[in-house]
């Protein structure tokens, strides 16, 4: 594969998607979360020592084109299960972090094809709790402070001063949060129906969780990683909801060890 | 021309300086039910009046806010359907594109108008941006929505045959069979209201009233689009009866009680915008364009909303939103000459909406205020033009 610079667009599954391509060898599939691509750099460039990592921004995110009568996170796992296809990729690591967490997930309730190894980084998208609050914090009515403090351990990974951004980051950040209220608005952030799907996940699948986590609770976690067969969890130290952001190299070591631990039980999964 | 009575029905008490936002999120436990129950009583009162003297009614709606304390209606239009003998009864309006249930608004608003026989005016908003949190559905796509839930309420309302299924894009029904059939025929009239140019144009194609909020002289050129959208396809220029206003009216015998009047109203502009930081800017409300401006002018409170400057605002600035035309302040003399300078300046205006009570304003004051419009300002203001439109 080519590394160009910066992201590209292609044309997949008849839609233009901004992609980010690096490195070469495993392919290693990453799913932004509902902030956007922006801050996972570092994590992605760590990943491409070692593998090839597909980094898309997801349609309505970014510069990626929102085809119509996309709405649902259902309708984005069938682009991936469409784009994974179309790339061909196979023996892939999935990776998805927070809002791409949630893709992930569905995507691997769907398809146990081309897949080899989940990773869900502070994963949203199912309903553990209780009817009166939600299990995640309401992004859309918290204010900003609050919010970055919530989610991060250190906000700088992710602070930038807007005055001087140029005009193209800035309609990234607005689509990015146009996006999330279409696709995550109500139910906010998850899908009724994914928890009781979750058990047809089953390929070796790796939960990574901030400890100090103040937007969706390390306990939320391990509910979601007790309702897939074989979930193992791993707290990532001084980090809140975007490990891969704050603790680059530790998560993508954990991602790295993880996808080349060549299953015992790949038995079971074919 | 007509005047049209208004009060948001607030609930003032529950105004403290305490409280960072005035909507969405402020407890109910700030409103004393019985205090409300008077508030209520003395509001639809004043409609009475109003529909007495010769004016006509307006009604809107607001959701968990103390600002407006009636979030549906639909119950105040019920009673005034009843209650009232000649007045158009306005509402301004139903936000359509966050209601889950178009077939259930074309249902109210079928009773309503047959109850009072014929004198429904159905006004169709989009809602404030600071609700859209409150809304099962997000803004994103809205206006694609409002449009479908639209035309699903007149087709509901005109389908006099049985029975039809809708299998749009955001409503899908079975068996839609509207009860009763509507007073006015095909449809009681349209109003929408309306402030970018594409949206107006939208408005001005269905040949509905355009209604505008406080903006002041600006109006014009809200007007001018819906004249040119109507030049543009070729049909001749919109009667008045197409364009309605809202102002606030502080009114007396004596201008200094006027002034008065007009301090104690004021409080409303002041008071309205206060909305906590996160819901000012939903998602989807603004464009992608306008999204991003915002973003990059982060931590700065906005003043483009009509809402912000008025929170902007100072005292003794009531000269000043007299002169932009937002509040019509004085004795009848006064009033009549402002708004007939208005009316000239915007080319013609055939609703008048008239905020006549507001903020802490009392029923008697409110009474006042109704009483010199009806017989000393509206007569003046229909004279040239009294051969046109008279009672529907």
């Amino acid at each position: 594969m080519d590394s160009a610079e910066g992201p590209v667009t292609e044309k997949i599954a008849g839609v233009n998607i901004e992609i980010l391509r690096r490195g070469k060898g495993r392919p290693i599939l990453f799913l932004h979360p509902h902030i956007g691509i922006h801050g996972s750099g570092r994590f992605i460039e760590r990943l491409a020592r070692e593998a090839q990592v597909i980094a898309p921004s997801h349609p309505g995110f970014g510069h990626s084109e929102l085809p119509r009568g996309m709405s649902t996170v259902d309708d984005l796992s069938y682009f991936y299960l469409d784009l994974i296809e179309n790339l061909d990729l196979r023996d892939l690591v999935v990776v998805g972090a927070s809002f791409g967490g949630w893709i992930a997930a569905e995507i691997a309730t769907k398809t146990r094809e081309r897949l080899s190894r989940l990773v869900l980084i502070g994963a949203v998208g199912a309903k553990f709790g209780a009817r009166e609050k939600s299990d995640i914090v309401d992004i859309f009515a918290t204010p900003r402070s609050r919010w970055e403090e919530l989610s991060f351990r250190d906000p700088a990974v992710w602070l930038r001063d807007y005055e001087s951004l140029p005009e193209e980051e800035l309609t990234a950040m607005a689509r990015n949060r146009e996006a999330t209220a279409l696709f995550a608005w109500n139910p906010y952030m998850y899908n009724p129906k994914l928890r009781g799907r979750l058990h047809r996940i089953r390929i070796p699948t790796l939960f990574l969780w901030g400890a100090n986590d103040g937007f969706a609770p390390i306990a939320y976690g391990k509910d979601y990683c007790a309702a897939i067969p074989g979930a193992k969890f791993e707290e990532i130290a001084d980090s809140g909801h975007f490990p891969h952001m704050e603790q680059p190299e530790a998560v993508a070591r954990h991602v790295i060890g993880f996808a080349g631990d060549r299953p015992r039980r790949r038995g079971d999964t074919r | 021309m007509r005047i049209y009575h208004f009060s948001e029905q607030p609930c003032p008490d529950a105004w403290a300086p305490e409280h960072k936002s005035l909507r969405v999120i402020l407890p109910s436990r700030n409103c004393d039910p019985r205090v409300m129950a008077e508030n209520y009583h003395h509001r639809l009162d004043e409609w009475m009046l109003a529909d007495e003297l010769g004016l006509d009614i307006m009604i809107n709606e607001h959701h968990a806010t103390a600002t407006c304390c009636c979030p549906v209606a639909a119950v105040p239009l019920a009673i005034l359907a009843r209650q009232t003998k000649r007045a158009r009864l306005l509402t301004l309006g139903y936000p359509i594109a966050n209601r889950l249930d178009p077939v259930r608004v074309a249902e109210e608003f079928a009773m309503i108008d047959v109850i009072s026989r014929g004198r429904l005016e159905m006004g169709l908003v989009r809602g404030v941006p600071y609700e859209v949190p409150l809304s099962v559905r997000s803004a994103v796509g809205q206006m694609d929505r409002f449009w479908e839930a639209h035309d699903l309420i007149i087709k509901a309302m005109t389908s006099i045959d049985g029975a039809f299924d809708w299998q749009g894009e955001h409503f899908q029904y079975r068996n839609v069979n509207v009860w009763p059939r509507v007073y006015q025929q095909p449809h009681p009239p349209v109003w929408i209201t309306g402030r970018s140019p594409q949206n107006i144009r939208e408005i001005a194609e269905r040949g509905y009233v355009l209604g505008t909020f406080l903006s002041g002289f600006q109006t014009k050129d809200l007007f001018d689009h819906y004249r040119k959208a109507c030049a543009d396809l070729g049909r001749p220029a919109p009667a008045p009866d197409r364009f309605s206003y809202l102002g606030i009216v502080a009114i007396a015998e004596d201008r200094k009680e006027a002034l008065r009047r007009a301090e104690v109203m004021v409080g409303y502009l002041r008071s309205s915008g206060r909305v906590a930081e996160p819901f000012g800017t939903p998602p989807g409300y603004f464009s992608v364009k306008d999204a991003a401006r915002m973003i990059k002018a982060r931590g700065k409170r906005t003043t483009t909303t009509r809402e912000g400057k008025a929170v902007d605002t100072h005292h003794g600035a009531i000269e000043d939103l007299v002169k932009a035309g937002i509040m019509f302040v004085g004795t009848p003399d006064d009033v009549t000459s402002q708004l007939a300078e208005f009316v000239d300046n915007v080319g013609g205006l055939g609703h008048f909406l008239m905020m006549g009570h507001a903020g802490h304003m009392t029923h008697e004051e409110a009474v006042d205020q109704i009483t010199l419009v009806a017989k000393e300002v509206l007569p003046r203001l229909q004279k040239p033009r009294a051969a046109s439109k008279q009672a529907a």
